[in-house]
Order: structure tokens, then C-alpha cells, then sequence
């Protein structure tokens, strides 16, 4: 009977390997948790791993505790909503690192918003905006407009006055 | 022999009995009941988008681009922002270019493969903006498939992937019926939007609601009563995407178009 009970040994023992495996391999926090099994059934240090992630962006508030001045120059004007951080890029540890932000000139910057688009069902619509095709090519928004205030009088008409 | 009397009896039963549904017969789990009167989680995440108010910036999808370490160029990304232009022959034309990484600054429709397509401003019935993002639905379709265990969900509805234990086989990219799965072209593994779940536990907001300027993306807490964004759920005409798929999706829309998919 030997030839029947020798590959159910062998079976037996893969049997056996696969179990001591998966003890080694999978974590021990890995099972059904809060959500039930189908829903929950993960390895819970995940959750802490995903917690852990560093935060880039740290809003008005953290720009505030310095820089109060740009932050009162910003804060009444129509641009008020907009974060620091759309145009001068992720804080994350600044002043340490980086030590220096961005400060994005660049036409591109302003056209999200201020390329007229005629779609009156949507609040874009009613933003002023310009073709940028046309309206003085090749220069900076900011050689004219103040991003922090754009009511503040465009600096061509000061310089003519 | 059956009497007469005798088969009324039993008929009479055979019917009583089958009235009975199934789940009066249910045994009660006290310990369930109780745990689901007092509900433990107190926090369920929810987002709120008004499409009235997007413009289409993208601002947004930049902000968690550079938060969520997506790689910037390549075409990937956890949200994007769709426009939606609807001619007065009543054709729907939608696009979202590079995601709307930039913004919207052509008034051309971008067909991929197919070019380019103007569209006169005087053929346009109406035009809005409308922002994607992981609808962290209830019943989530992409935790289903997975046959590792390596996407879930948190007690607070957020769905998680674990990227050490995700084997790439891409069945929950199949499995989404809202399309914001992809691979992370870096760590080869199943990405989505988490609502910036690192953010959120530290009591911020998501990089996309920090940086909207218009006030389109809202992130709340729908167990919260006082929470704005659950008044706001409550008492408005609140709309969700594909609802018809039973997946109890968790973003919730204002100002939402028939054209919308």
C-alpha cells in the first residue's frame, strides 16, 4: 500500500510548507477589521503608513505667521481666495526646505482662470478675461496688473500720471 | 383519506406558513444590534462639489498632483475636471485635457486621437466644469475584487490602497465604474484619491478643497449634524454619479446637468 500513502505524504507536506509560509509571510495585523470581510479585510498598519505621509501643502494660515504683510495685501482684494501656495508652489518645510518658493510669473498662471471662455452656465463666464493670443503677447501679466491686488491701478496709468 | 376539514387545516397552514418572510426567522445578534445603534465610528467623510461654481482652473488637480507625489507629466491623476459643452444641435462634447493639470485656456474641444474640435460661441447651448474625484462609495466595487486584500476601507469610508501588498493584477481598475483607478507609473501599484486621507486625520482639509479659489470642492463629515457640508446634503437638491450602479457613492454633486456621466 506503500505507492497510495507516499504521495499523500508528499501532499501532506505541501500542505504543511504553504501553512508555515503563509505564518512567516503574511503580518500579523493583517485579518478582517471594522468593515467586515469584504470591505475590511486589509493589514490594519496600512492605515497609519497612509496617515503618516507628509503634508506639501500648508495653507494661508501657515504663511500668515510670517509674512502678514502679503497676507493683509492679499486678503481684502478680489484675489483673496486664491492660497499663497497656487502661485508660490508647496511650503512644505520652508524656511528650511526649501529655502526658497517659487513666485510663478508666468502667463499660464493667469490664463486658468482669465481666458475668457463664454459659458454662462458656469461661474467662468463672468470672470474678465482676455485672449492672450491678443492681448500684449510676449510680457508678463505682472508688468501691468499687481497679482496680490488686480484693483490697484495698472501700472502703465501710474507711470502715465 | 383526507377530510374536508382536514384540508383546510392544512392549506390554511401551508399558506401561513409561507407568509412568513425569511427574516422573521433571523436570530437576533444582541451584540450587533447594540453595536449598530451606537454606531463606533463617529467620523464618514463625505465631499460636496458645486459645479456652478468650478471655472476650471485646475488648480486643484495640480495641488494633488504635487501633495499625492503623482508623477507631474505623466498622464495620470487621482482627480481631473471635465468640461461639458452642449451645442444647440444638441450634441454633448466634453474633454479634459493633460486632466486640467493647467486649466482650461482653449476654447477648442480636445478629442484625443481625433483632433481638435471648434465650436462657435453663438453654438453654444451651455458650458460648465465639472471636477472627478474617488466617490468613496459605501459598497465599493474595487475592494470587492481584490483578491489579496490589499484595498479596503476605513472606518471612517475612506478606501485605501496598500501598495506593499497590491500585486498589480488591475481588476479594481476594471472594477470602478467611475474610471479614478490607475497604476502609479513609480511604486507599480493600484492609485487612487483617498480625499488626502494624511491631511484629513491631521485635521486639515484636502489639498484640492485648500486650493480652489471659488469654493467648488467642500470636504465634511456626514455624521456630524453641524457639519456645513452635511446641511448642505441634507436641505439641497444633491445629485450623485451613475446611482443606478448601487454603489452608494459619497461625493456628492450641486447644480448637476443631465449630460454628466
Amino acid at each position: 500500500m506503500s505507492h497510495v500513502w507516499r504521495p499523500l505524504f508528499v501532499a501532506a507536506g505541501v500542505v504543511v510548507v504553504i501553512l508555515v509560509l503563509r505564518v512567516i509571510l503574511v503580518p500579523n495585523d493583517f485579518g478582517i477589521h471594522e468593515r467586515g470581510y469584504m470591505y475590511g479585510w486589509h493589514r490594519k498598519g496600512n492605515e497609519a503608513d497612509w496617515k503618516n505621509i507628509s503634508v506639501k501643502y500648508r495653507t494661508t494660515e501657515y504663511c500668515r505667521q510670517c509674512h502678514r504683510d502679503k497676507y493683509e495685501d492679499i486678503r481684502n482684494s478680489p484675489h483673496g481666495s486664491i492660497m499663497c501656495e497656487n502661485c508660490h508652489g508647496p511650503a512644505m518645510n520652508h524656511p528650511q526646505d526649501p529655502r526658497s518658493l517659487e513666485i510663478n510669473r508666468s502667463r499660464a498662471l493667469c490664463v486658468r482662470c482669465h481666458f475668457k471662455l463664454p459659458y454662462s452656465a458656469s461661474r467662468r463666464g463672468s470672470i474678465k478675461g482676455i485672449n492672450p493670443a491678443t492681448h500684449h503677447p510676449e510680457v508678463e501679466c505682472v508688468l501691468c496688473h499687481y497679482p496680490h491686488n488686480p484693483l490697484r491701478a495698472p501700472v502703465k496709468k501710474e507711470a502715465n500720471q | 383519506m383526507i377530510t374536508r376539514r382536514n384540508f383546510c387545516k392544512k392549506s390554511l397552514l401551508l399558506i401561513g406558513g409561507m407568509a412568513v418572510p425569511l427574516a422573521a426567522l433571523e436570530i437576533f445578534n444582541p451584540g450587533r444590534l447594540s453595536a449598530e445603534k451606537d454606531d463606533p465610528a463617529k467620523v464618514r467623510w463625505v465631499f460636496l462639489v458645486d459645479t456652478f461654481k468650478c471655472v476650471g482652473c485646475g488648480f486643484c488637480v495640480r495641488a494633488c498632483k504635487l501633495e499625492n507625489e503623482i508623477p507631474y507629466d505623466a498622464n495620470v491623476s487621482r482627480t481631473w475636471v471635465e468640461r461639458y459643452v452642449v451645442t444647440k444641435d444638441g450634441q454633448v462634447h466634453t474633454d479634459s485635457p493633460k486632466a486640467a493639470r493647467d486649466g482650461f485656456t482653449s476654447k477648442s474641444i480636445d478629442q484625443a486621437s481625433r483632433g481638435l474640435l471648434e465650436i462657435k460661441d453663438e453654438d453654444i447651448d451651455k458650458a460648465f466644469f465639472v471636477p472627478k474625484l474617488c466617490n468613496q462609495c459605501d459598497n465599493p466595487p474595487c475592494v470587492q475584487v481584490c483578491p489579496v486584500g490589499a484595498t479596503y476601507q476605513t472606518p471612517d469610508g475612506v478606501v485605501l490602497v496598500d501598495r506593499t501588498w497590491c500585486i498589480g493584477c488591475g481588476y479594481c481598475v476594471m472594477g470602478c465604474p467611475y474610471g479614478v483607478r490607475f497604476f502609479h507609473p513609480v511604486y507599480k501599484a493600484a492609485e487612487k484619491c483617498n480625499f488626502c486621507y494624511h491631511r484629513i486625520s491631521k485635521g486639515l482639509k484636502s489639498a484640492c478643497v485648500e486650493a480652489c479659489p471659488f469654493g467648488a470642492r467642500r470636504i465634511g463629515n456626514i455624521k456630524d449634524p453641524e457639519d456645513p457640508v452635511t446641511r448642505i446634503i441634507m436641505t439641497e437638491r444633491v445629485a450623485v454619479l451613475k446611482e443606478e450602479y448601487g454603489t452608494k457613492p459619497q461625493v456628492f454633486y450641486l447644480g448637476m446637468s443631465r449630460e454628466v456621466k
